[in-house]
């Protein structure tokens, strides 16, 4: 007992000092977003305390983010424009992705290897090497600076990623389900829908989060691919901020928009993550 | 309920391969038809054809009065039972039993009805509300069935249903299927590796091999007079003896004597080497053979091995003969695991004694063999040549 309370004990610190180690930098942004602007860089001298807590906690960094309501507000336009571009990205991404990994988990076609390859490879590509050819593209399609001008390119580098992790769920379902369910007067559609689906709901879950997180973490493309609100994501437009004066950066602000930014992400895992690691264990499916 | 006919049926795969080669079968309404043969005799293949889980490359299938080779499994009205039971898993049992009538569009009070009925029948009313993970074997195999039954379909399909039990479980199911079968009087197609029970399910049976059907009928039929090499060395268990004999005149010589063949003499003319097969229980202690002794032919043998069941026992003796080698037999020898065993070859027999016989390993044993039991084959093509016994005809 004593030897199993003295693990417990042991593997709890460790815990306890891998999660500061990773939480810190968050935990220092939450702190930075707190504190009144003009205190956030303490010279020489204060106490640690007070340079990592802060001594006037003020609600201040938040409230400049949303004055001046949609239109003169640095933050709401551009999170209007995150969340829809990301939750877009993901709905087209999933539905597309479950289509092409049902096809390539089920059936054997001709250029199945090479399509599996081609998804692969394009994952693996660099992004930044295709940032300087959208732009001039999509400026002379008239693309640039609109949602389809961003959900285009995250298409592109998230869909393999949803593909592959879709294709290892439906791997794991039985055959025998869709067939059972057609034997029992379903059609293959109704099959996929009522059989399969809720089956794969833990990968179809995993997928779409992966996507998500993707989409709205985003800055290569959001950066090089708008110029105005019209379409300008979060991340890159934090780089707009503007600051009191031209000499003060607008580092309590910037802090509020990042800690607002990550809240969304938090509770969409908090909701789904025990789909999600469900979905990684999965062995739930045994016929 | 209705008939179901197959007519020339093929299953042909792009690369050539022939599944199933034109196969005829006609069952009859309410019949309850197994299919057996060993692993790839393209038996499950049949059955998916008939289910439309597979496509049909030639020849005509036809339910009740209906061609069905276009239609979906969905019209076709036949219900399926899967090897692995394929419940649904996060669906609880009354969902996956509601389920076909779901889709069929039935109302919830239908459902319900039919669903409890269907519970009440296969002793499932407990476990309505569970999902398939926490239930064990048999009673999933149940869940199986009874999503089956509420459809009331024109047709059973079952694919090797029991094979995942264990034997005592699977001797208790078998039971209860047939039983099912006969309260419901639904036509049935069944098909199995295990020949036990082929012979303890089935109205008719159906062996087959390699895609080609071999022989339908009563299992007693099958038993007592198989056409070839094949269904007599399948059916039955222990299997059928085969060794090397050769007729010459009215006789025919066996490893252990010769025999005098009357009205039993093996079709065709002249002398030549026949398989001659003989069943374990065509043997008998010589010492327990009462005043029968006068029909078989007694002789001595050294025993290898006594297996004894309580109710009886089976003496495995060598004899000189020559290896009896057919394809046939090589099949039968791989689907039984067989073929790389090194003694547990063609020239072993198995006699099934009564169990106050005194036989024991090592020691020689006075045997004696029902001579009017003899089957035979010719070694080329396995065809049987037995003559055609008075006690075989109805």
């Amino acid at each position: 007992m004593k030897a199993g309370t003295r693990e417990y004990a042991l593997s709890s610190i460790g815990l306890l000092l891998v999660l500061a180690f990773a939480m810190i930098p968050v935990l220092w942004i939450v702190m930075v977003s707190l504190k009144d602007p003009a205190t956030i860089t303490t010279g020489p001298g204060a106490s640690f305390k007070d340079a990592f807590f802060g001594t006037d906690l003020t609600f201040e960094n938040y409230e400049s983010l949303f004055t001046g309501g949609i239109d003169a507000s640095p933050f709401i336009k551009p999170l209007i424009n995150s969340i829809m571009i990301a939750l877009i990205t993901t709905v087209i991404a999933i539905l597309l992705a479950s289509f092409a990994a049902y096809a390539i988990a089920r059936l054997n076609f001709p250029g199945k290897a090479l399509i599996l390859a081609g998804a692969l490879a394009i994952a693996m590509f660099p992004p930044i090497s295709t940032v300087g050819p959208l732009f001039d593209m999509w400026r002379a399609l008239g693309l640039y600076d609109t949602y389809p001008g961003l959900i285009i390119p995250y298409l592109t580098f998230s869909l393999p990623l949803a593909i592959y992790t879709l294709v290892a769920f439906f791997r794991e379902i039985p055959w025998d389900l869709e067939q059972a369910a057609q034997v029992d007067g379903a059609t293959q559609f109704q099959a996929f829908r009522k059989v399969i689906v809720p089956l794969a709901a833990p990968g179809v879950f995993t997928a779409a989060i992966l996507v998500f997180i993707f989409a709205w973490n985003d800055f290569l493309f959001a950066i090089s691919l708008t110029s105005s609100d019209a379409s300008r994501t979060v991340p890159a437009a934090l780089a707009f901020f503007q600051g009191d004066s031209q000499f003060t950066q607008p580092t309590g602000s910037i802090a509020a928009a990042a800690v607002v930014v990550t809240i969304p992400i938090i509770i969409f895992v908090l909701i789904f993550q025990r789909r999600i690691v469900a979905g990684l264990t999965a062995g739930a499916v045994k016929g | 309920m209705a008939e179901i006919v197959l007519n020339g049926l093929t299953k042909r795969y792009p690369d050539g391969f022939e599944a199933v080669k034109d196969m005829d079968l006609e069952i009859e309404d309410g019949e309850f038809m197994i299919l057996v043969g060993p692993s790839g005799c393209g038996k499950s293949t049949a059955l998916r054809m008939i289910a439309g889980l597979e496509d049909i490359s030639e020849g005509e299938l036809r339910i009740g009065d209906d061609v069905v080779n276009q239609l979906a499994p969905k019209d076709r009205d036949i219900a399926m039972v899967f090897q692995n039971y394929a419940l649904y898993p996060h669906m609880t049992v009354r969902e996956n039993m509601a389920f076909p009538l779901k889709l069929a569009g039935a109302d919830q009070e239908e459902i319900d009805s039919k669903v409890n009925e269907a519970a009440q029948i296969l002793d499932l009313e407990p476990h309505l509300d569970r999902k398939p993970a926490n239930l064990s074997g048999g009673q999933r195999q149940r869940v199986a069935m009874g999503r089956a039954i509420v459809r009331d379909p024109r047709a059973f399909l079952m694919d090797e249903p029991l094979s995942n039990l264990d034997a005592k479980l699977r001797v208790q199911m078998r039971t209860e299927v047939s039983r099912l079968q006969q309260d419901l009087g639904t036509t049935t197609v069944y098909v199995t590796h295990d020949q036990t029970e082929a012979m303890t399910l089935g109205d008719r049976v159906a062996v087959m091999r390699a895609g080609v059907l071999q022989q339908v009928g009563a299992p007693a039929d099958l038993y007592n007079t198989p056409v070839n090499l094949f269904v007599a060395g399948f059916i039955g268990s222990p299997a059928m003896n085969f060794m090397t004999g050769k007729v010459q005149g009215d006789t025919v010589s066996l490893p252990f004597g010769e025999v005098r063949l009357g009205e039993q003499a093996p079709q065709g003319d002249g002398d030549r080497p026949l398989v001659v097969g003989i069943r374990p229980e065509s043997f008998e202690d010589a010492s327990l053979v009462g005043e029968g002794a006068a029909d078989g032919l007694t002789f001595k043998a050294t025993i290898d091995l006594v297996e004894s069941m309580g109710s009886e026992k089976y003496a495995y003796f060598s004899v000189e003969s020559e290896a009896v080698k057919s394809d046939e037999l090589e099949e039968l020898a791989r689907d039984a695991g067989m073929d790389d065993v090194p003694g547990g070859g063609s020239d072993q027999i198995v006699a099934r004694l009564d169990a106050a016989s005194e036989a024991s390993r090592g020691k020689e044993a006075e045997l004696w063999v029902d001579t009017s039991k003899l089957h035979f084959f010719d070694p080329e093509s396995g065809k049987s040549l037995t003559a055609k016994r008075k006690s075989d005809e109805p």
